[in-house]
């Protein structure tokens, strides 16, 4: 690829970018303890959680925001966000779907997400997020047949409140680090997740988060609870419509696998990125993390392409015996994106056992970074880790950072790591034009063989989505 | 098929031509060999006709099937039915050979205003030229030359030509690296494209590989030009007696 054909770069099309015109009761813009109340308040929620949501204020007042990671942006103004928003429609909660408002449904429609069950994908169930609260979950009474909890996490608060009394924050204290301390004050609203012990989920489970209202920060939570013995499958995905502005998505995710339990975990995030100068997008701030029990399994997957502003970490706490974790990912930047992305494996438990493969693509003028810990405590005899790091770089003026973290307290605990960097070559564009292929189609064939390994962990459906989305993201990333 | 006319070739940045006033006819159906010494221009021939980046085309032209095929990009070239064969073929790790083989087939099927082929004809005809090859069927799902010994990428060139069915082939140094059975596997491959609409030109050092592949003409390809043009015997004397000669000859 000459340098005057990497020049020339295009807008992308980003598909999601429209705004839904619906009538929302929005909080003005600030934060303080009235606001707290008033979200609880919204919420029916009981006094326990008003006072947790509270102590997660006060502690996040006395916290600094984070500035170790490998990004630069614009301070944030937390005085200046809107910390709940919701469609007004919604108010008096919809029985079903047939009272959602249809424009709501639209929207859903038009991202490629139907909620009414018979046009849905197959075999998977949807809880839908708009701005700060759940839309709709479709197929909750085939779920309910296998005993399986799928609702939002609001719901499950009035519905079961000693089963997220008991997990809330279990894996991520609210106290845990400046954004899960924000996110524990004023979460609106996310999923929830309860599969009973020898459980198989009969379906995939899904939630589709869509930011709408400008000005908001968008601060949901999600919960899921695997019980000794129990298989799910979980995807979410996400988008938010174009605007100049920079929108703050803070969310805290918590797994827990009870022993010999296993959770797939997928993500396809594909958040407003912000134009080709770097205007607006979503500043994305993501605590994500899992606690594995023994012979228990986590896997985090994740397809990672929007975003001004990726920091996030998706982890596992390997407390069991024998337990498990894995962590796949793709993470493309292009224009002006930054991410700064990884994973913390967390090695407690005897002959525990770690997988990461991490896959970064550069494009543009983007700074794209693998951040991850492997930790094996005293106790974790016999604890093994393997770590694969691989960095794509597309045209000379991106960057591809690797800051890996390796802490062994165990000597007989084995720990391997491999890294690479390389560049979609002249000659592999060349090979692919002289038998037809135009160079567009080259470089995402190209980026797509890099990432095989971790679309193949990718549920069916979505390993091809997440293929062409790769592919719309690398639009104009090659002249 | 391809006409070539004083054609002069720099590489970008640097003075000295390396290929100096070319000419070279190629008719239909016909089989030229283009040998010469290391470093005579041969593969920079062959790169130049694909339409790589980085050549200065200086002076001279070239049509190819009476279009000017300077004018073209790579693409265009490929899909006008120009297929290089490389010397030494790159690997794209993780993308299947057989997924490569379909978007390369159907852009081509595409710019000849052809429907794709669909996904189980493309396998039928790519397993049997695996057969022919001889390569495992396994072979198609292999990352494109991810881990191929030298003979599988040769062979991974002639099935890809295979299925996009050009006008005119340029194998560069096919023959290189080849132990005797890969070589007839090779030739067989080539041999069994032959046919009066398709044209053939192979560059090569030694005359090893026109015993399996009889060519209509050999070149001799030394200092940027075609210094003796003859018929298969030539070949046969280059053997015999090296380049030497010739290029005293010339000077």
């Amino acid at each position: 690829m000459s340098k005057e054909s990497i020049a020339g770069l295009v807008r992308r099309e980003y598909a999601a970018g429209f705004v839904t015109p619906i009538e929302s009761d929005t909080l003005p813009p600030g934060l303080n303890e009235e606001v707290i109340r008033t979200i609880s308040q919204r919420k029916e929620e009981p006094d326990w959680l008003l006072a947790w949501r509270l102590e997660a204020y006060r502690a996040w007042l006395k916290m600094e925001e984070p500035h170790w990671a490998h990004l630069r942006y614009e301070p944030i103004d937390y005085q200046a966000l809107s910390y709940y928003s919701a469609p007004k429609s919604l108010a008096k909660r919809p029985k079903s779907l047939d009272e959602v408002d249809p424009e709501l449904l639209r929207t859903y429609e038009k991202l490629g997400i139907p909620l009414h069950e018979q046009a849905a994908l197959a075999g998977v169930a949807v809880d839908a997020v708009f701005d700060s609260v759940s839309v709709a979950t479709s197929f909750r009474e085939k779920l309910a047949e296998a005993g399986v909890i799928f609702c939002s996490i609001s719901e499950a608060v009035r519905e079961y409140p000693e089963l997220v009394r008991r997990y809330l924050g279990s894996v991520v204290p609210p106290r845990d680090n400046f954004f899960a301390a924000l996110n524990s004050a004023v979460f609106s609203d996310g999923s929830f997740v309860y599969v009973p012990k020898g459980v198989r989920c009969p379906m995939e489970l899904s939630t589709y988060f869509r930011i709408n209202e400008s000005r908001t920060g968008q601060f949901e939570r999600t919960l899921i609870v695997a019980d000794e013995g129990s298989y799910v499958s979980y995807l979410e995905g996400c988008t938010a419509p174009m605007r100049d502005e920079h929108q703050l998505h803070a969310a805290v995710v918590e797994l827990v696998a009870l022993p010999g339990a296993q959770i797939k975990y997928s993500t396809v995030q594909n958040w407003y990125p912000g134009d080709e100068e770097g205007r607006g997008g979503i500043y994305n701030f993501v605590t994500k993390r899992g606690l594995v029990h023994d012979h228990a399994r986590i896997s985090w997957t994740q397809v990672e392409t929007g975003s001004a502003i990726t920091w996030k970490y998706p982890s596992c706490v390997l407390k069991g015996e024998g337990s498990v974790g894995e962590f796949y990912s793709v993470a493309l930047t292009n224009h002006c994106q930054q991410a700064d992305t990884g994973t913390k494996m967390i090695h407690l438990g005897r002959g525990s056992r770690s997988t990461i493969i991490s896959k970064g693509i550069s494009a543009g003028r983007s700074s794209n970074t693998y951040r991850g810990k492997v930790h094996i405590a005293a106790t974790a005899a016999g604890a093994r880790n393997y770590t694969q790091c691989d960095s794509l770089l597309i045209g000379d003026r991106c960057g591809a950072h690797t800051f890996p973290y390796i802490e062994s307290r165990n000597a007989s605990a084995v720990v391997e790591h491999e890294a690479s960097t390389s560049k979609v070559s002249d000659d592999q564009l060349f090979l692919c034009r002289s038998r037809g292929i135009d160079t567009e189609k080259a470089v995402s064939m190209i980026v797509n063989g890099f990432c095989r390994e971790v679309f193949r962990q990718l549920p069916m459906e979505f390993a091809v989505e997440a293929g062409k989305l790769l592919e719309v993201s690398l639009e104009g990333a090659v002249g | 098929m391809l006409s070539i006319h004083d054609l002069e070739v720099r590489i970008a940045d640097q003075e000295r031509p390396i290929l100096k006033g070319l000419d070279l006819e190629v008719g239909a159906g016909e089989v030229h060999a283009i040998m010469g010494p290391n470093g005579s221009g041969k593969s920079t021939l062959g790169y130049v006709l694909a339409g790589r980046d980085g050549y200065q085309v200086t002076r001279g032209s070239v049509r190819f099937r009476g279009r000017d095929l300077l004018a073209m990009d790579v693409e265009t070239r490929a899909r006008e039915g120009l297929f290089l064969a490389f010397q030494y073929p790159v690997e794209i790790p993780g993308l299947s050979n057989l997924e490569f083989l379909k978007a390369a087939v159907d852009a081509v099927r595409e710019y000849r205003g052809e429907p794709p082929l669909d996904s189980a004809a493309l396998l039928r005809r790519a397993r049997e030229a695996c057969a022919a090859l001889r390569l495992d069927p396994g072979f198609l799902k292999r990352g494109v030359n991810e881990g191929f010994s030298g003979g599988e990428k040769k062979r991974n060139e002639i099935l890809q030509m295979m299925l996009l069915e050009p006008r005119l082939c340029i194998l560069d140094e096919i023959d290189s690296g080849l132990d005797i059975d890969a070589l007839q596997v090779v030739a067989d491959g080539v041999n069994a494209l032959r046919s009066p609409d398709r044209s053939f030109v192979l560059i090569t050092h030694y005359q090893r590989l026109l015993e399996y592949v009889r060519p209509d003409r050999v070149h001799v390809l030394s200092g940027g030009r075609i210094v003796r043009s003859g018929g298969a015997e030539l070949a046969l004397e280059l053997e015999e007696r090296g380049y030497g000669w010739l290029e005293e000859e010339v000077a």
